[in-house]
């Protein structure tokens, strides 16, 4: 869709497109990679800057983010004979993604690097689960973790349900809508042909797995995976030099969070969710609504993480995030198809990275699905999406990613075809 | 003094530079639930903390609070992740909106204080007890002992409460 004429704004109109993603680069998706977080991680990072068609030591600034379960900046830039002039390795898993791009964009507009290099290594299957079994859910419980580890309230699926729990019972959302979410996105996976699962899933399947922790079925829960994923971010006018065409960021809003952040649930409505607040920071930067938005990338920990940021970001009405995402409104070929790739539901878990590399290929109108290749070098898109087909979405122009580290906290970006 | 002790197998620990949580559970040792009130705007809060999260005073006096309220919200755990709690399942950690201070200082704020569904004596729920609990039950609270220094709270059915017909629980049982 067109781009309106700018409304407003908090970002100075000057930074909106004036950075751009340019290469991004992921590993296999895998469970037992048998190699190391620094392996994964140079493995990404090399495919990101081939990507973008620049040498590895034209990175001169690096971000990464983990929760102590990579490996940092400084043995990557070794690895790919990068020199840095700027690095910062933060703790963090989803929502990091977005959060960090703007990290970037104010790092080169304050003139500290020219071109950064984002990624997240993680064996999420092989060494620390991302479901926290393993050692994780054996470690001893200290101080202000007796008011939650100590109930056995740990895992990232338990100590989010209280709000998907309250948010069924405020607005009668019913099992069998959620369910669509996983549904969509084991559609579009099945196009993937990156996907760790590329089987298509049916409301019957979701509902009929068994329950790990109400309201969650097996199939609620997104998938474990080892692997890295790597983004370059640079200035939109060295941008046209490389080899694709470049993802104008628009506007970014970051790890935005509702009130009371020692325990959000203190404060409610406590089916809100992050998004609430993020918004008002995400439209107006972007100078962009939600109706302008082609393809969303939210963020699918859970399916109901996906419908509750679809909601508060406004892409539908209150209580109606049920609705949406079973109305065929996400689906490929849908008025706004989410999570084209298959996500953290179905493509593999990267901590937000792999649906901001989706949106970029997608604003390429070159996602690698198992269309041809012409005699061009570019994939001749069937817009077929039947099993095993097309997931590129026709003529998409403007995409929104929302991120998820938990109800309380969000991060968003919006891109635009350079 | 610092407290280690060891509940359901996991170790569990309060280093001693942790005051708050140190008096925390020192009252729940005791069976009496203390919150801090603030020595500047007079709201409890909970969990303990070392500043107001709505006038960032660092002052405040623990105070005893009635343990009674309403299921807010919950989880119910069919698979459990700690290896403490795999003997338990189903096992459900609820959200309960005390009736102290409910609705301040916003409609939508409420003490909502975390525990696990217990029986009367604070040992976990049996399956039978779990599947008569949804959003609306009333509970009070109890407590499982876990050391002379360490008793952690819980919530049972208030059997003394009018309670609703039919509690709000996930449609699918």
């Amino acid at each position: 869709m067109p781009l309106p004429t700018d409304t407003d704004v908090s970002t100075p109109k000057y930074l909106r497109d004036k950075y751009a993603i340019v290469g991004v680069g992921e590993t296999t998706y895998m469970r037992g990679s048998n190699m190391t977080t620094r392996a994964l991680g140079t493995w990404a990072l090399r495919n990101a800057a081939a990507d973008a068609g620049i040498r590895t030591s034209d990175i001169d600034g690096m971000l990464s983010y983990s929760n102590n379960d990579s490996t940092p900046a400084p043995f990557m830039a070794g690895d790919i004979g990068a020199r840095l002039d700027f690095y910062m390795d933060c703790i963090g898993g989803g929502s990091s993604t977005e959060a960090l791009i703007g990290i970037a964009i104010g790092v080169m507009e304050a003139g500290l690097c020219t071109c950064v290099a984002i990624f997240r290594a993680m064996n999420g299957f092989s060494q620390v689960r991302i479901g926290g079994t393993g050692a994780r859910s054996a470690a001893p419980i200290g101080g202000d973790m007796l008011h939650s580890r100590a109930y056995g309230w740990q895992s990232a699926g338990q100590m989010f349900s209280p709000t998907f729990m309250r948010y069924m019972y405020q607005h009668g959302t019913r099992p069998e809508q959620v369910a669509m979410v996983k549904v969509v996105h084991s559609e579009h996976a099945s196009n993937n042909p990156k996907a760790y699962y590329k089987k298509r899933y049916t409301v019957d399947d979701v509902l009929s797995s068994r329950i790990i922790c109400k309201p969650l079925h097996l199939l609620d829960c997104c998938v474990e995976t080892d692997n890295a994923t790597a983004i370059i971010v640079t200035r939109a006018d060295r941008a046209r030099d490389m080899r694709h065409t470049p993802a104008l960021i628009r506007g970014i809003v970051g790890r935005c969070s509702k009130p009371r952040m020692d325990m959000h649930y203190q404060t409610g409505p406590i089916e809100r969710v992050g998004a609430y607040y993020a918004k008002d920071i995400l439209w107006p930067n972007a100078g962009v609504g939600p109706e302008d938005i082609d393809a969303t990338g939210a963020y699918d920990a859970f399916t109901f993480t996906s419908m509750l940021q679809l909601e508060d970001y406004g892409f539908c009405k209150k209580g109606e995030g049920g609705e949406y995402v079973s109305s065929g409104i996400t689906r490929l070929g849908g008025r706004r198809p989410n999570n084209t790739s298959g996500g953290h539901l179905c493509e593999g878990y990267t901590h937000g990275m792999n649906m901001v590399i989706e949106n970029v290929r997608q604003l390429r109108h070159a996602a690698d699905d198992s269309c041809p290749i012409g005699p061009d070098g570019k994939r001749q898109h069937t817009y077929d999406y039947r099993e095993g087909g097309c997931r590129q979405v026709r003529a998409i122009e403007v995409t929104a990613n929302l991120g998820w580290a938990n109800p309380m906290t969000t991060s968003a970006m919006v891109m635009r075809r350079g | 003094m610092s407290i280690q002790a060891n509940y359901l197998g996991m170790p569990l620990s309060i280093d001693e530079l942790d005051q708050e949580n140190l008096a925390y559970f020192a009252h729940c040792a005791r069976h009496d639930f203390q919150l801090q009130k603030c020595d500047d705007c007079g709201l409890l809060r909970y969990p303990p903390t070392t500043g107001c999260p709505w006038c960032a005073s660092p002052r405040a006096t623990w105070t005893p609070v009635e343990g009674r309220g309403e299921v807010h919200s919950y989880v119910e755990v069919h698979h459990a992740i700690q290896p403490a709690f795999k003997a338990h399942t189903p096992y459900m950690v609820l959200l309960v909106d005390l009736d102290t201070q409910k609705g301040q200082p916003s409609e939508t704020e409420a003490l909502r204080v975390v525990g696990n569904l217990t029986t009367p004596d604070g040992a976990l729920a049996p399956p039978d007890l779990v599947r008569q609990i949804g959003i609306g039950t009333r509970v009070r609270m109890v407590f499982s002992d876990v050391a002379d220094a360490l008793s952690l709270p819980q919530w049972t059915i208030d059997g003394a409460a009018l309670q609703p017909t039919r509690p709000w629980r996930y449609p699918q049982e």
